[in-house]
Formats: C-alpha cells, sequence, structure tokens
C-alpha cells in the first residue's frame, strides 16, 4: 500500500501499486484498476484501489520521418518525445500546459492545447491505439473497433489501459514561437480580440478573475505561431523548485488581487511583439517544479468550464461576476475560444468559451463551485474530467450526453467492472 | 562515435544511460538476462538515434560464460569506449538468514557475477590503453545494516575490489569509476513511499554519463549522498550496533 493523490494534492488515499515493465505484464486479475501517467490530473480521475504507473512503458517503437507518423508506448511523456524530436526538426500537433504529460493520459483525457481552434484535440491526431483490456490487447482506429477508439479516447482510463499509440508529429524549422501579447480592458475587448486572431495558430488570455465592473475580465491575449528561423534546440530542465508547502494563508483575496494587478500592469504598451523559445511559449510553469505547493498543504483544484458559444458573453459575465463577489479569486485564469468539438464519447472540447481557473481549498470553495455549475449547466456547458474533484453525477450525466453509449460499449468489452476511479464512481460510471 | 557495452541493461538506471549515449549516435552492446525487454529497448534506442544496438542474453551466475560473452562484445565493436556493469538484485534479508543458498546465491549475483566479468573486461580494457569501466553498486557497501548487510556486503566487496582496479589500470590509462547511488526510484523500490531523498534514473544516468566523460573518480550519486554516507561511518560501533537502521 502507498499513498496517493493527484496534482491537486486532494484527495489522498491508499493503494496498491504496480508498475509494469512491458505489457505483457500487466495485472489483470484485479478489479478497481485504472491507469496512471504522471500524475498531471488535478484531482482523483486517476486514483483507485489499484492503480498501475505506466512509467515503465516508456519506449519508442517506430519513427517514419518522411509522414512524421511515431508509435510509441504509451508512458512516453511528452517531455521525452520534445526532447529527441525537437533536435530533428519535429513537434507536437498538440500540447497541453505542461510537458510532464504521458501520451496515454494524454490520449484519455483527449487533451487540448492554445490550437484548439485549428488542430482540435490531441486524439485528432492519433492514427491508431492499442488497449489492453483483461489480459487482451486491442489495437483501434477510425476504421478498426472504431467504437472502441472514440471510448477510449478521451475515456478517462475507463475503458482499460492504453498501452500503445501511433500519431503525427508536425514538422518545424526553428523551437521559437513568435508572440504577440495584446492588452484587453475588459472581457468584451477580448473576446473581440480572439475573434479578429482567429486565424492566428496558437491563441490564450490570462484573464483577472478579480476585477470588476467596467474592467470586468481585463485580460492579456497572448497569440504565437512557429517561428521559421532559429535553432531546433530542447528545452532545459527546470531549475527552481518548490521544495515544500507553502503555508496557504499566504494565498488571499488581498496578494491573488495584488499580484493581477501587477501582471496585467507590467505590459506597459498595448501591444508586444517577441520571439521565445517553445518552453516558455507553452510551458511557463514546468520551470518550477511542484509549484502545486504553492496553494499549500490542503490543496487546490481547478474549475475548467466550456459553454457553448452562443450562450456566450452573458454566460462568461454571469460566472466571472459570480467569481468577483466571492472573492475566491485565481491565480490562474485562463481563456480560450475552443474549435469545433470531436465525436468521441467523453471529450472535453465544444466549440464556445473555456475559462480555467486555479482555487485553494477550503470549506467555502465547493458550495461556490456547485453554484457555477448551475450557470454552466443553465448554459448547456460542461466540466473537463481531468481537472474536476468534485462534480456531481447529475451534472455530469446532463452534461455529457454521450455518457449511456460509452457505457455500453464498456460492457461490451467487459471494462466496466474491472476499470474504475474514485472519479468515475462518482459520477455513475 | 562512441562504442558502449552495457551488463544488466533492462535495469532502469542502465536504461536511461543508454538513451543518453543513442541520442550521441552510438553502438550500443546491451547484455541482459530478459530478451524480450531487450527488444523493445533495440526499438526504442534506434528511434533516439543509436547507429547500431546489439544484444546478447546472459545469465550472471553462469561464470564460465563470461569470458565468451565478453570476448564477443570488444570482438563486435572493435574498440570500446565505455563497459557499464549495471545488473544486481535486492535480496530478501531476512530469506538471506534462514537460508544459506539463498545468501549465496545473491552474493553471486551482487557480487562474485560482477567480478568475475570485471576480471575480464579489466583484460581487454588494459590492452586497449584507453577507455572506461563503471560498475553500479551502492551507498550500502559502505556500512553493513541490519536491514540489507547481504547486499551490502556484496557491492562492498565489489567496491573494494573496484579501489585495487583503478589503480592497477591507471597506469593503462583505463578510467575506472564506482557508481554508488542512494534511493533511487526505480520498479524495484515501487512500492516504497518517496521523500526528499530519492533520485529519478534518469537524473542518476545523467551525473554517471558526465562522470565518465570528466574522468570523475566520486562514487556517490547524487553527491549530497557523501555528506549522509560520512556521517553513517562516523557513528562510533558501539552506537551503531544500537540502531535499528
Amino acid at each position: 500500500m502507498k499513498k496517493m493523490t493527484s496534482w491537486g494534492k486532494y484527495p489522498h488515499i491508499d493503494a496498491n501499486i504496480s508498475a509494469p515493465l512491458s505489457s505483457h505484464m500487466l495485472a489483470n486479475e484485479k478489479r478497481n484498476i485504472i491507469a496512471r501517467g504522471l500524475g498531471r490530473s488535478y484531482g482523483d480521475s486517476a486514483l483507485s484501489e489499484n492503480i498501475i504507473i505506466s512509467n515503465r512503458l516508456n519506449h519508442f517503437i517506430s519513427f517514419d520521418e518522411n509522414t512524421g507518423q511515431l508509435h510509441c508506448e504509451a508512458g512516453v511523456s511528452l517531455h521525452d518525445i520534445l526532447m529527441n524530436f525537437v533536435p530533428k526538426g519535429w513537434f507536437l500537433y498538440v500540447t497541453p500546459g505542461t510537458k510532464f504529460v504521458t501520451v496515454g493520459g494524454a490520449i484519455a483525457s483527449d487533451v487540448h492545447g492554445k490550437n484548439h481552434h485549428i488542430d482540435g484535440c490531441f486524439s485528432d491526431h492519433v492514427t491508431s491505439l492499442t488497449i489492453c483490456i483483461q489480459g487482451e490487447e486491442i489495437s483501434c482506429s477510425r476504421e478498426e473497433n472504431s467504437d472502441l477508439f472514440h471510448a477510449t479516447c478521451g475515456g478517462m482510463g475507463l475503458t482499460g489501459i492504453i498501452t500503445k499509440a501511433t500519431f503525427k508529429l508536425r514538422p518545424i524549422t526553428s523551437s521559437y514561437i513568435n508572440q504577440k501579447v495584446i492588452k484587453a480592458k475588459n472581457l468584451d475587448t477580448v473576446l473581440e480580440l480572439f475573434e479578429q486572431y482567429r486565424d492566428a495558430t496558437y491563441s490564450v488570455a490570462w484573464i483577472d478573475c478579480l476585477s470588476t465592473g467596467s474592467n470586468l475580465g481585463r485580460s492579456l491575449l497572448m497569440l504565437g505561431e512557429h517561428a521559421c528561423k532559429g535553432e531546433l534546440t530542447t528545452h532545459k530542465s527546470g531549475v527552481l523548485n518548490m521544495p515544500c508547502d507553502m503555508p496557504s494563508f499566504l494565498l488571499n483575496k488581498y496578494t491573488i488581487q495584488a499580484f493581477n494587478s501587477a501582471y496585467y500592469n507590467k505590459q506597459v504598451k498595448e501591444e508586444l511583439n517577441n520571439t521565445i523559445h517553445y518552453d516558455s511559449f507553452f510551458y511557463p510553469l514546468d520551470g518550477i517544479s511542484n509549484w502545486n505547493r504553492m496553494y499549500g498543504k490542503n490543496g487546490f483544484t481547478q474549475y475548467q468550464f466550456v459553454i457553448p458559444k452562443e450562450a456566450g458573453k452573458e454566460g462568461l459575465k454571469e460566472i466571472l461576476e459570480a467569481i468577483a463577489e466571492s472573492k475566491q479569486g485565481s491565480f490562474l485564469a485562463v481563456l480560450k475560444v475552443f474549435g469545433k468539438g470531436n465525436i468521441n464519447y467523453l471529450s472535453f472540447p465544444l466549440e464556445g468559451y473555456t475559462l480555467a481557473l486555479d482555487f485553494k481549498l477550503n470549506n467555502k470553495l465547493f458550495a461556490l463551485l456547485d453554484r457555477l455549475d448551475l450557470i454552466v449547466r443553465k448554459y448547456k456547458g460542461r466540466i473537463y474530467l481531468s481537472k474536476d474533484v468534485r462534480m456531481s453525477e447529475e451534472m455530469f450525466k446532463a452534461s455529457y450526453p454521450h455518457w449511456k453509449k460509452f457505457q455500453v460499449l464498456r460492457k461490451k468489452y467487459g471494462a466496466d467492472e474491472r476499470y474504475l476511479s474514485l472519479q468515475s464512481k462518482r459520477i455513475g460510471l | 562515435m562512441k562504442n558502449i557495452i552495457i551488463i544488466g541493461a533492462t535495469s532502469a538506471m542502465a536504461e536511461e544511460v543508454a538513451k543518453l549515449y543513442a541520442a550521441e549516435k552510438a553502438n550500443l552492446y546491451l547484455i541482459a538476462r530478459n530478451t524480450t525487454r531487450l527488444e523493445s529497448i533495440i526499438n526504442d534506442l534506434t528511434v533516439r538515434g543509436a547507429n547500431t544496438v546489439h544484444t546478447s542474453a546472459f545469465d550472471a551466475n553462469q561464470f564460465d560464460s563470461h569470458e565468451v560473452l565478453i570476448e564477443q562484445a570488444f570482438e563486435t565493436l572493435g574498440y570500446v569506449d565505455v563497459v557499464l556493469i549495471a545488473h544486481g538484485s535486492l535480496p530478501n534479508q531476512e530469506l538471506c538468514q534462514n537460508d544459506t543458498t539463498q545468501a549465496i546465491e545473491e552474493l553471486n549475483t551482487n557480487g562474485i557475477s560482477v567480478i568475475s566479468l570485471l576480471t575480464h573486461t579489466a583484460n581487454k580494457m588494459e590492452l586497449q590503453k584507453k577507455g572506461n569501466i563503471t560498475v553500479i553498486t551502492s551507498v550500502a557497501g559502505d556500512r553493513g545494516r541490519q536491514s540489507n548487510y547481504v547486499y551490502g556486503a556484496a557491492k562492498g566487496m565489489v567496491s573494494t575490489f573496484l579501489q585495487g582496479l583503478a589503480q592497477r589500470l591507471n597506469k593503462s590509462g583505463v578510467h575506472v569509476l564506482d557508481i554508488k547511488p542512494g534511493f533511487v526510484d526505480t520498479p524495484m523500490t515501487a512500492e516504497f513511499n518517496k521523500g526528499a531523498l530519492w533520485a529519478k534514473p534518469d537524473k542518476v544516468a545523467q551525473i554517471i554519463k558526465k562522470r565518465i566523460s570528466k574522468k570523475s573518480s566520486f562514487s556517490y550519486t547524487p553527491a549530497f549522498w557523501f555528506i549522509i554516507m560520512t556521517v553513517i561511518k562516523f557513528i562510533p560501533k558501539f552506537v551503531f550496533t544500537r540502531l535499528k537502521l
């Protein structure tokens, strides 16, 4: 038995751990199994009575230099891919805000990045994958066992253990990004700017969620394009480390307000153009190891929701006002416009606006999040499972319409009684 | 282009060292017991850039096979830059206390087999008059503790052997490096709760490669184990015997 928790450091559980050295060694006799990569999901989706850690299933299998197709085991991390392929002129098509996730985790969460409006989710570049269900390895793709493929991409590990995957890498000629940062004085402005720059490959906005009134939703919009010139250099390992939990009282409404103001006003010019390394553009927080300790020993959560474009402005305003009023601000609030969603059963993105907010855990927080759930539901939106630690079964089933199809498929493959996480039990899967 | 022989190539630390050399387009000769796992490692190292990857199966405790094994590896690669010996097992101390066969087998795997391989390797390297021999031992060899003194005795024997070997081969320009890792987060230790003293195998591999290229003779990996082990070695015997380490 080992003490386990995920990135949000809540909850903590005792679990049986196994770290198989090859897919032939996957434990299959047990129930309540969940696969786990690098533990970067925030909540309880990679926690269960029996946890299979994929960190030794970390081998590349083959790479086709003509097509950019990489075939590898599911425990390979995006960090490892970048270290090996950036010098050869390849990058990921879709990357989340940290490189410390595994390929299996990226598929199970069907992660998105700053280019969702152009390139979709991680799984949209996956051509095939292999999944181990009850000891049997089954390959699937859009053509072969397509139901299993669409359930597994975004399926939170609940269809079995992903063991291998083939996906495409993006050719690059430089490891640098041409960045443009634009100040937006409120929500209306930033949404207009997103619209104006909809052809930009990468776009995301940092948003100050404590400002109110005419400043509601003031933000910095960050846009990026792969540079053509520059060296193909990889990232360096982070030099900073948060050595222990920060006393949690240091994060309060005053310090967060001060930080947000400083961050917004740090940039004096209305528009800034520069060229930065991919590591600073995509992974600013990876530079500080264990940054999650900043939120103190009680941990934190990230509330990420999406609401359809039609609901857009009003919905966002209503939520931002509710947060500003509660004074439970977050350091990291990120706004992004999603493109069209895909047809995976439980993938999170749908065409509209997504906002991700970090909150320190305290006894008043879940009441606020329950209130936000009601607003999200009213506008026909939903919450990202990989960040969630407290959503109700009712909310989940109302907002993920394909959950029934997902359950039927799990039953068909015999995965429903075997692969379960604390989250899946909570939301009725 | 470097030519590297790795014995115990499926061990977590050895595999990470192999990845680092593969990225530099090295020729690798991997020796391990488990050949199914070697196959996935060959593919992996090839994608990472290895020029060639050769493999050979072996059983550490078949001492009489060692000479041919080393002979073949040197013959295949021609000149050898680095020989890394990394195989080993983590014995169950209690089992060893009650079963001499078990204890002797563990001493053979972690101690005698390494010395046998080292003897053949050293003679080859001496003729080359260049190159490096690196062995992964353990901080456990520095002082016997009740929790794992069979393992410690085997590792300590190898470390003492390496001290002498380093002196002998210094004349021929061969660099001998004894790597003593502390706690490393490997499959062998998956069940342990890990604190601040634990290092990741890729980190340990980077340190090993750096020490090889700098011809360092510093053993403790990561370096802070030097301080910990110095303290442990200086605890007076009458106090030490009462401790629960």
